[in-house]
């Protein structure tokens, strides 16, 4: 079956200085795909998520996001992917509503979308009561589903998640994960990066990056069977102490 | 808070910051112990400004109240001043002591104290040698014009109006970008298609509003505080503010985009706000200062404000006579802003 590939990196690499934080990587992502891309801290995963999302420019190699190149069409790139990073970003001091309304403003949505798209991902959480709530006051974990929501309101074609589940309850991070099979199954191709191996176990595909480079890049069941390994967690942390910064 | 505290400031500053000296404090030696001596003296504490804390009998003795910051001034008068009033060719000899710790408030007061000796002198050209004081050469009479009362608010008022806008201006939008950059929204806002100038915008925009509107509240203040009307035209006054609005808030966002924390980005422009305010004219004046002074001034926005809106409020200036400084606030505002724009990058 061939598939359509929404993001396609060839031969990409970074270097800040002598250092390479990216060395050589290539690999696809196809459509309405999970796909997990795991590594140890330090090993390079924001840096690449960072310039498939068009925060920064690869030193050199062929990067296609969406069909969009990255050097010279990050703008076009950036209507098409949705990102929730690390660090919760949506506004504090902002309600729900006003934080939907002004993210879908930037992506250029009409005020009968914002309304629809807001009424439809609040409901889906079961939260259309919090809609004029402020969001310092909402729990973390709330919060982070809302920022998924909203990273995906203006239906882009990929959403990238950035340690998505950090610091949230296993019972919010199962919830969490039924969003992301459920937006999967909507089409939205999902990039995540996470640190929690039982999560890698739910991706379609997971890269497992080590030093900078892709250690290795297969389905779950394969890894597992590759590198004779009950489960991912020993998968990691086999090929993570291949590291040479540790 | 935005709108309180400038106002409070607005009101202590205008009547505390003040060069005006109500009182002297003075010592007297009196070494003639002369009717002439008392009839001097009688002058200083009539005159309303002086207040003769106490008669000593040495230099000494006065030295010390001074040195202790009892009096601001001693008076001497020497051992036969009545004498050579009358008959010495030079006249009679006072000596002045001033306590020149704050130099110019102790030019003021040595001010006041000539005034006095003056109005004496033409006392005793009258009385004592018979002289008309229409013998006086020349005699010159002041007329204050556009500020006829020589009021201190007067002119300090539009000078700490420009200071409250300035603030708002640089220090709060200098703040601005670099909280989403500690807060993290910064990323989230750089992987959306927005365009640089619409963030930037969306940026200035608040800031801009409540400057103008903060401008507006101070009028209202000046005028039913201080009694204070803009001679010039409103509509022109706005627009000029609304100028140099932009040119400080291009400056901090420039700050903003330049420091990664909000700490940086309150010293720097606190440095910048400090040496633009002192060098501005706002306190002293800037032809007094030295010629670097007047050419760092070109860079200075506070300077060009504080000028145009003494000149409009003050003496009512129109467009024929700021013309020229308005083209040089806007070409200033747009390269700042120019500058802002392309220093805000929207990858890391």
């Amino acid at each position: 079956m061939d598939r359509e590939k929404v993001i396609e990196v060839k031969n990409l690499v970074k270097k800040f200085g002598s250092f390479t934080a990216n060395d050589n990587l290539t690999f696809d992502v196809y459509k309405g795909e999970i796909f997990g891309f795991l590594g140890a801290n330090g090993a390079g995963k924001t840096t690449a998520m960072k310039i498939l999302c068009g925060l920064s420019k690869p030193s050199s190699g062929d990067i296609r996001i969406v069909g969009y190149d990255v050097y010279h069409e990050t703008e076009r790139i950036k209507n098409s992917i949705g990102y929730m990073s690390q660090k919760f970003s949506l506004y504090d001091d902002l309600t729900v509503w006003e934080n939907f309304r002004f993210f879908g403003g930037i992506y250029g949505l009409s005020r009968k979308e914002i309304e629809s798209q807001t009424q439809l991902l609040l409901n889906r959480l079961g939260i259309w009561s919090y809609k004029d709530r402020i969001i310092s006051s909402i729990p973390l974990g709330w919060k982070q589903k809302l920022a998924f929501s909203v990273a995906i309101m203006h239906r882009p074609a990929i959403v990238f998640l950035d340690e998505p589940t950090g610091g949230v309850d296993p019972v919010t991070r199962r919830q969490f994960w039924d969003l992301i099979y459920q937006a999967a199954s909507e089409g939205y191709t999902v990039f995540v990066t996470t640190h929690y191996m039982d999560e890698a176990e739910y991706c379609d595909r997971v890269s497992i990056m080590v030093d900078g480079r892709i250690r290795a890049l297969d389905t779950p069941e394969n890894l597992k069977s590759t590198f004779d390994c009950q489960d991912m967690q020993d998968v990691f942390i086999k090929l993570a102490r291949e590291a040479k910064y540790q | 808070m935005i709108f309180i505290l400038p106002i409070v400031q607005l009101l202590i500053l205008s009547y505390t910051a003040t060069f005006e000296i109500k009182t002297t404090r003075l010592a007297i030696v009196d070494q003639d112990g002369s009717v002439s001596s008392r009839d001097l003296i009688s002058s200083f504490s009539g005159s309303g400004f002086f207040k003769i804390k106490q008669f000593c009998n040495s230099v000494k003795e006065a030295e010390e109240l001074l040195y202790s910051r009892k009096v601001h001034q001693i008076l001497v008068i020497e051992n036969g001043f009545e004498q050579n009033l009358k008959t010495s060719e030079k006249g009679g000899k006072i000596h002045l002591l001033v306590d020149a710790v704050d130099g110019s408030a102790a030019g003021i007061r040595a001010g006041y104290a000539q005034q006095v000796i003056n109005q004496y002198v033409k006392k005793i050209n009258l009385e004592i040698l018979g002289v008309s004081r229409f013998q006086e050469p020349i005699t010159i009479e002041y007329s204050n014009w556009y500020n006829p009362m020589m009021k201190y608010t007067v002119f300090m008022v539009p000078g700490i109006l420009v200071l409250l806008i300035t603030l708002i201006g640089m220090f709060l939008t200098s703040m601005n970008i670099v909280k989403e950059k500690e807060i993290g929204t910064i990323e989230q806002i750089n992987v959306t298609p927005i365009r640089k100038w619409q963030f930037i915008a969306g940026k200035l925009f608040p800031f801009w509003v409540i400057g103008l509107f903060e401008l507006a509240f101070g009028l209202v203040v000046a005028r039913v505080v201080f009694g204070i009307t803009v001679a010039g035209s409103y509509p022109l006054l706005f627009s000029i503010a609304a100028i140099y609005l932009i040119m400080v808030m291009s400056l901090g966002l420039l700050v903003s985009t330049l420091v990664e924390t909000q700490q940086q980005a309150m010293f720097i422009s606190w440095f910048f706000l400090v040496i633009f305010i002192l060098l501005s004219g706002l306190f002293t004046a800037t032809e007094s200062m030295p010629q670097w002074v007047q050419y760092f001034n070109y860079f200075n926005p506070v300077a060009y404000f504080i000028k145009v809106i003494r000149l409009l409020v003050l003496k009512g200036a129109g467009l024929a006579q700021l013309y020229n400084i308005i083209l040089v606030m806007i070409a200033y505002a747009g390269l700042a802003l120019t500058l802002a724009v392309l220093r805000y990058k929207k990858t890391v």
